[in-house]
């Protein structure tokens, strides 16, 4: 056990932090979820690319720098102490990409891999349907085969940045007759495929950063076909690992935002005095980020020593997106009578934050894993 | 950064805990909330001959020369048998604050602790030393060490909810140790921790067991989402504990600057996952989990103890954000 860092990790460190500090937008960039703010956010992942910090633990031919983990998590708190924007291509990225390593073809590899870290090709999740949420073995979004193509039928919903997005990947059922796990098979869809049609449905905040998909008689060709027909659900929970676990929400994120919910406390309290209560809940948010830290950096040498991370995943879903809520929950109280304010990235982020318990499986869903597939409780 | 343990402490951790095993059932810890001194016949001596006991003083003292971090894990592992016996006062925190203090003390007590033919005691100043009528020699920690021989010392000594923990207040004449006060406060308050750990994964594991097996409405209880979602809650607490206490271990054996801060944080992370896993625990049990004659309470009340000790939660949160500069 040795819990420094390397010189080499150091040196990773600080040359990122350089980097960071030179070329991290002074201004903070449009949402996201709106078409401007989708592009900007696109140039930041050509900036990010071309420097080769886009996908630091990548293959370098895929352009990454074969970061180590503990690297990568390095990089994560750096990057978000920084203040750098929020990271558009992260759906692919940090989920989708994980499953091509896993399930791609070498061609598969060669086509998708790149672009998407480039933010050249932007992707996002067609997964839940209108009565498929927590139930995703319940989806009904048929694709069957017509020879070398599916030909896909059914809607989906809820897909984040779908309205702007380049590509989905979408989990279907391609045996029309299959129920529930079998059946499914995880399909690769250009967004501009004939038949397919995304209508943006606004969020909390009021942007248009959801999206419904309507399929028509899409027709996408069998090599966009991610690992095997009707095996779609194992390939699922491959991705699933990773939208839970450190992949999409890494320690360093809540770090720095307790970091500056710390800033906030001390420079209100220097107009207004101490106020222990609302101190201790600053604590809090603080403890939880740090606890989410050393667990990652425990959890990164059981995955060196060849352990799956598995179901643990679960455990790492409900603690960052519970801890998100309850750090800006304390920051707008802490403000007061501004904490109503619509201006502050604070509100912006507390409504996101919002929604962290419900995707990438409910809060309620972990809760079910950790007791029944950590713990082990019987299932009824 | 490399959060694993070498082979040989994963080894050391499974030799203690088949002998706790072995050696500490809960007859075991029953027994010694009957006798006289609170301890066991035979366990300290056990430990002793494992090199346990001893293994924090210099090889030089007869030692094994290890740290926080090979000792972290054998800690767990006493407050997952809820060993009644000083492995925190003497191991952790009396053995290596007389090899720091150095000088005429160490010079009389310190070979003979890491032997285990001596016994340390330690408590805080301004709270009790548990078990200091079965030591030697007790360290009161406040803003200095003071060293007082118990066999001159006058001792009065109060019950506490466990059983086996007998508390001591602890008057005599003292010698200054040459040590840092605040480091052995920091020893104390992360063994502590890392007991609470163990004695939260035990109460989990055993209503996990319990639930599985107690039937109501013709279903296991532990098939009911309410249940299992209490122990999901505190399967959650222990996971985010464990690491920060394993790495306050570190900044100890280290000498990490924020050392302090580092300790509070896993002393209030651990005391928090251990008062939810006893409250979970008692509620997922219901009746039986409220008797005496249930193991239970052993380990609940073991809990509610290790806790409060060397800084509650609250305590620790206060250092935490004095440390963080609110
Ligand atoms: C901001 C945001 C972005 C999203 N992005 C995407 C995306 O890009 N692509 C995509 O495919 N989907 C996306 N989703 C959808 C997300 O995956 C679903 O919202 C989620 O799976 C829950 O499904 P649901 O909303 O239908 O809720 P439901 O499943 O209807 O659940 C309603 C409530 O019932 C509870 N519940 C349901 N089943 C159980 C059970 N067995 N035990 C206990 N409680 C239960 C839930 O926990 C919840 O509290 C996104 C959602 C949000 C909020």
């Amino acid at each position: 056990m040795d819990l420094s860092f390397t010189s080499t990790e150091e040196a990773f460190r600080e040359e990122a932090r350089t980097w960071l500090a030179e070329n991290v937008p002074a201004e903070p960039l449009a949402s996201m979820d709106t078409p401007e703010g989708f592009e900007e956010h696109r140039a930041w992942e050509h900036i990010l690319f071309d420097a080769g910090w886009a996908v630091v633990s990548w293959p370098e031919r895929y352009g990454g720098r074969e970061a180590s983990l503990v690297e990568w998590l390095i990089f994560e708190e750096e990057y978000w102490a920084s203040g750098a924007p929020g990271r558009v291509s992260s759906n692919g990225v940090s989920l989708l990409a994980p499953t091509i390593f896993d399930f791609g073809t070498p061609e598969q590899q060669d086509r998708f891999l790149r672009p998407m870290a480039r933010g050249d090709e932007i992707w996002a999740q067609g997964w839940s349907e209108p009565d498929a949420g927590s139930d995703l073995a319940g989806i009904k979004t048929r694709a069957p085969r017509d020879g070398d193509h599916f030909v896909i039928d059914g809607q989906k919903t809820w897909c984040s940045r779908g309205a702007f997005a380049d590509w989905f990947f979408c989990l279907v059922r391609t045996d029309p007759d299959s129920e529930r796990h079998a059946g499914l098979s995880y399909l690769l869809v250009p967004g501009d495929t004939e038949g397919l049609e995304a209508r943006a449905v606004g969020r909390l905040d009021g942007e248009p950063g959801f999206a419904e998909l309507f399929f028509d008689g899409a027709r996408v060709h069998e090599r966009y076909l991610l690992g095997g027909e009707g095996e779609g659900w194992a390939v699922a929970m491959a991705t699933t690992g990773s939208e839970r676990g450190l992949n999409l929400r890494a320690p360093g994120r809540f770090m720095a935002a307790a970091d500056r919910l710390v800033g906030l406390y001390k420079e209100l309290a220097e107009s207004r005095g101490s106020d222990l209560g609302r101190r201790d809940q600053v604590v809090s948010a603080w403890m939880g980020a740090q606890a989410y830290r050393w667990q990652t950096y425990a959890t990164e040498a059981r995955l060196r020593g060849g352990a799956p991370i598995g179901s643990e995943a679960s455990f790492m879903k409900v603690l960052w997106s519970e801890l998100d809520v309850e750090l800006h929950a304390t920051a707008l109280r802490l403000l007061g009578r501004d904490g109503e304010r619509a201006d502050s990235s604070w509100m912006d982020g507390y409504v996101f934050a919002l929604s962290g318990p419900i995707y990438a499986g409910t809060n309620e869903i972990q809760r079910n894993i950790i007791s029944e597939r950590v713990l082990g409780l019987p299932r009824r | 950064m490399d959060f694993s343990f070498s082979d040989d402490q994963i080894m050391f951790q499974e030799a203690v805990r088949d002998l706790l095993a072995n050696e500490c059932p809960p007859e075991v810890v029953r027994a010694a909330w009957e006798n006289d001194t609170g301890r066991t016949d035979g366990l300290w001596a056990s430990l002793a001959e494992m090199g346990v006991v001893g293994m924090t003083a210099p090889e030089s003292a007869g030692g094994l020369g290890m740290d926080e971090t090979d000792l972290v894990l054998l800690l767990e592992e006493a407050g997952r048998a809820a060993l009644p016996e000083p492995l925190l006062e003497h191991t952790a925190v009396g053995i290596p604050t007389l090899a720091e203090a150095g000088g005429s003390v160490a010079e009389a007590w310190l070979e003979r602790a890491a032997a285990g033919e001596a016994t340390l005691g330690a408590g805080p100043d301004d709270g009790y030393a548990p078990g200091a009528a079965t030591c030697d020699l007790v360290l009161l920690i406040g803003g200095q060490i003071r060293a007082v021989p118990v066999g001159s010392a006058s001792l009065v000594e109060h019950r506490s909810v466990d059983g086996s923990r007998r508390l001591f207040e602890v008057d005599g004449d003292a010698v200054v140790l040459d040590a840092d006060a605040a480091l052995a406060f920091d020893r104390a308050a992360a063994a502590a921790a890392a007991q609470c750990v163990g004695v939260a994964q035990h109460l989990l594991d055993t209503t996990v067991e319990y639930a599985a097996q107690r039937f109501q409405f013709g279903k296991p209880v532990g098939s009911y989402q309410a249940v299992k979602h209490h122990l999901a809650n505190t399967a959650l607490k222990i996971e985010f504990a464990r690491p920060a206490v394993r790495h306050a271990a570190w900044c100890i054996a280290t000498g990490e600057p924020d050392r302090s801060r580092d300790v509070s944080l896993a002393k209030a992370l651990a005391a928090e996952a251990v008062d939810l896993a006893a409250r979970t625990a008692l509620q997922c049990h219901g009746a039986i989990g409220y008797t005496f004659e249930y193991d239970l309470h052993l380990w609940m009340k073991r809990g509610w103890a290790l806790s409060a000790v060397w800084g509650d939660a609250a305590w620790h949160r206060n250092r935490i954000a004095e440390a963080l500069g609110m």
